[in-house]
């Protein structure tokens, strides 16, 4: 192949990778947004959404379009129960307190971790794809459904920027995100408030991973590295600024797919972490974030 | 630097040092292999606690300059057939350098900022390791010989040296943490922690104080790094992971945040808790999780933190 349709191929892998990104990088930059804390188990909500949607499709019997459908739904509500739950029990207890927080997802990432490799196992498991053709380019033929991904990840940001800047919820979520003790004052449920943006940042994380999971399989340490590529675009992107997320979720996946045509993988992962530092050192709020004051 | 080590005090860290060496005599073989490994792990929870308890820097990112002083000593050792001696002063020369040097780019951040540039960097370290891996041998990590453990004749690799050589060093980091803390300079250590603007107003060079707690707090990590590579003859990667950087906060938090004798009752309870927990099942990381998450809705001040609050004021 030519340099030329080896550079779409990489495009178009990087347009799926950057998409996923885009969802669950949303996800943490929508609870640090507004809650102003880090969620360490991110990752983990993500991979749980793959690993339930696995045990969805396994359960619910039928053509792999209904199964996967089940697990579209199934997954993301399960997760977000969860996220609501953790809210609750734990997070609303220790205050929000930014450190504590810290400390208690990490706690959090081991338990589910575990929990995880307990009950599901250390193997790597795919879901069927829903819908299987393939796009024929003039130089290679394409994966439909990896459009379908791309199709669908634009869609549920559309929704979320709509949500966000034109509903009356995205309203409370934005007045609790600018004062959280006036919102308060003017009866604003700010508790309820907190637990449902917590259970929609997992929710988004959890999309993006039944979205992955028929291209890249189930497996319990993939929580990982979707933590670390979300908080790379998040911070790139400035911390809360939900338009810089997208941009930088597409630079990242594109970029990563492009480097890694000329670098070995690890090499490529080590210049990107280094590139973040710099960012954060040079832009300690990011680069489409305002300054604080 | 004015010293004001109170005598209760200074009697009360003696007495701990006294049963720590005392120890050895009681223990039963394995317990005493245990308690040598726990001493070694507990400096760098000393060296943590420096900068996360004193200072208010909350790193994720101290696997960086613990694995410096491992690969530092470790990596002379085989490589260039150093001895001990030399082998564990290049391991500290490594974690001082390393950890200024960071600390001359990262605290230009603070609060979650620097916590993720520190998360980075040390990542960015762990895969440099395995980028390495021809020289480093990456996961698999590497074995020093035994011929190059020696001090003075004396075999690192004995238990009973092993445990004296550990017991040593720890002594010298507590003492040493101990007066740090109740210097001038650790006193501006702990303003920077509770009111940084304050602090600063009252004439106070922030970025000067926080180096100087970094470097010190990654220097002492780094001690705890080259005696684990000489006194275990085991340099890996695993070491240099995130998870190598989450542990001294838990066992800092679980003793204490804040309090010189929290990273070594912290560094021993969670090490048992997983000793025990690990004998019952293999999902022993749950367990961690679950400490963690317990610690801080129960006691968000550590075991030593809380007696001190309710019982003991003077607690340093």
């Amino acid at each position: 192949m030519d340099l030329g349709p080896f550079l779409f191929l990489a495009t178009l892998e990087g347009l799926v990778t950057a998409s996923v990104l885009a969802l669950t990088a949303l996800g943490l930059s929508l609870v640090f947004g507004v809650m102003r804390v880090v969620n360490v188990a991110h990752g983990e909500f993500y991979m749980l959404g793959a690993v339930i949607a696995w045990f969805t499709a396994a359960t619910v019997p039928g053509p792999a379009a209904v199964s996967f459908l089940a697990a579209i739904i199934v997954a993301p509500i399960a997760v977000g129960a969860l996220a609501a739950a953790t809210d609750w029990l734990i997070l609303k207890r220790i205050n929000y307190n930014p450190e504590a927080t810290i400390v208690a997802t990490i706690g959090l990432l081991y338990m589910i971790q575990q929990a995880t490799l307990t009950f599901y196992g250390p193997d790597a498991r795919p879901v069927e794809a829903p819908i299987v053709f393939r796009i024929q380019f003039p130089w290679f033929g394409y994966s439909g459904y990896k459009i379908v991904v791309i199709g669908f990840a634009i869609l549920v940001l559309a929704l979320t920027w709509a949500v966000l800047t034109r509903s009356k919820l995205g309203l409370l979520m934005r007045a609790t995100q600018y004062d959280r003790e006036t919102a308060q004052a003017f009866g604003i449920p700010v508790d309820i408030v907190y637990a449902g943006v917590f259970a929609a940042g997992a929710m988004l994380a959890a999309i993006g991973a039944v979205l992955i999971v028929p291209i890249r399989q189930a497996h319990y340490l993939m929580g990982g590295e979707a933590l670390l590529l979300s908080f790379i675009v998040v911070i790139i992107g400035g911390l809360g600024s939900l338009r810089g997320t997208i941009v930088a979720a597409l630079f990242i996946g594109l970029s990563d797919g492009i480097i890694s045509v000329f670098f070995t993988p690890i090499l490529a992962k080590i210049l990107a972490t280094l590139l973040v530092a710099c960012v954060l050192i040079l832009r300690p709020q990011g680069l489409f974030g305002r300054a604080p004051g | 630097m004015s010293n004001s080590v109170s005598p209760r005090a200074l009697v009360l860290h003696l007495g701990v040092l006294v049963i720590l060496f005392a120890l050895q005599f009681v223990l039963p073989p394995y317990h005493n292999g245990i308690a040598a490994r726990i001493m070694v792990l507990a400096i760098y929870a000393i060296g943590y606690n420096i900068a996360f308890g004193y200072t208010g820097l909350l790193s994720l990112g101290h696997a960086m300059f613990f694995s410096a002083g491992m690969y530092g000593a470790g990596m002379s050792a085989r490589l260039l057939e150093f001895a001990a001696p030399s082998a564990f002063f290049v391991g500290v020369i490594c974690a001082i350098l390393a950890s200024c040097l960071f600390g001359l780019l990262a605290l230009r951040t603070a609060g979650v900022a620097f916590m993720i540039v520190t998360l980075m960097f040390s990542q960015a370290a762990y895969l440099v390791i395995l980028y390495f891996n021809n020289v480093t041998r990456g996961d698999e990590g590497f074995v020093i010989e035994r011929t190059l453990r020696q001090i003075g004749g004396l075999d690192l690799a004995d238990p009973v040296v092993r445990y004296n050589a550990a017991f040593v060093l720890l002594a010298v980091c507590l003492i040493g943490s101990l007066y740090l803390v109740s210097s001038s300079t650790g006193r501006v250590m702990i303003a920077i922690r509770e009111n940084e603007e304050r602090t600063r107003m009252l004439g106070n060079n922030i970025f000067a104080y926080k180096l100087l707690a970094l470097t010190a707090s990654g220097t002492v990590a780094g001690i705890g790094g080259a005696a684990y590579a000489l006194l275990f003859g085991y340099t890996g990667a695993a070491f240099a992971e995130i998870q190598y950087s989450i542990l001294p906060l838990l066992w800092t938090l679980v003793g204490g945040a804040g309090t010189t004798l929290g990273p070594i009752l912290g560094t021993a309870a969670m090490f048992y808790l997983v000793d025990i927990a690990s004998e019952f099942t293999s999902a022993y990381l749950f367990f961690v999780g679950l400490a963690l998450v317990l610690m801080i809705l129960l006691l968000p001040k550590g075991v030593l933190g809380t007696v001190r609050e309710k019982f003991v004021r003077w607690l340093p």
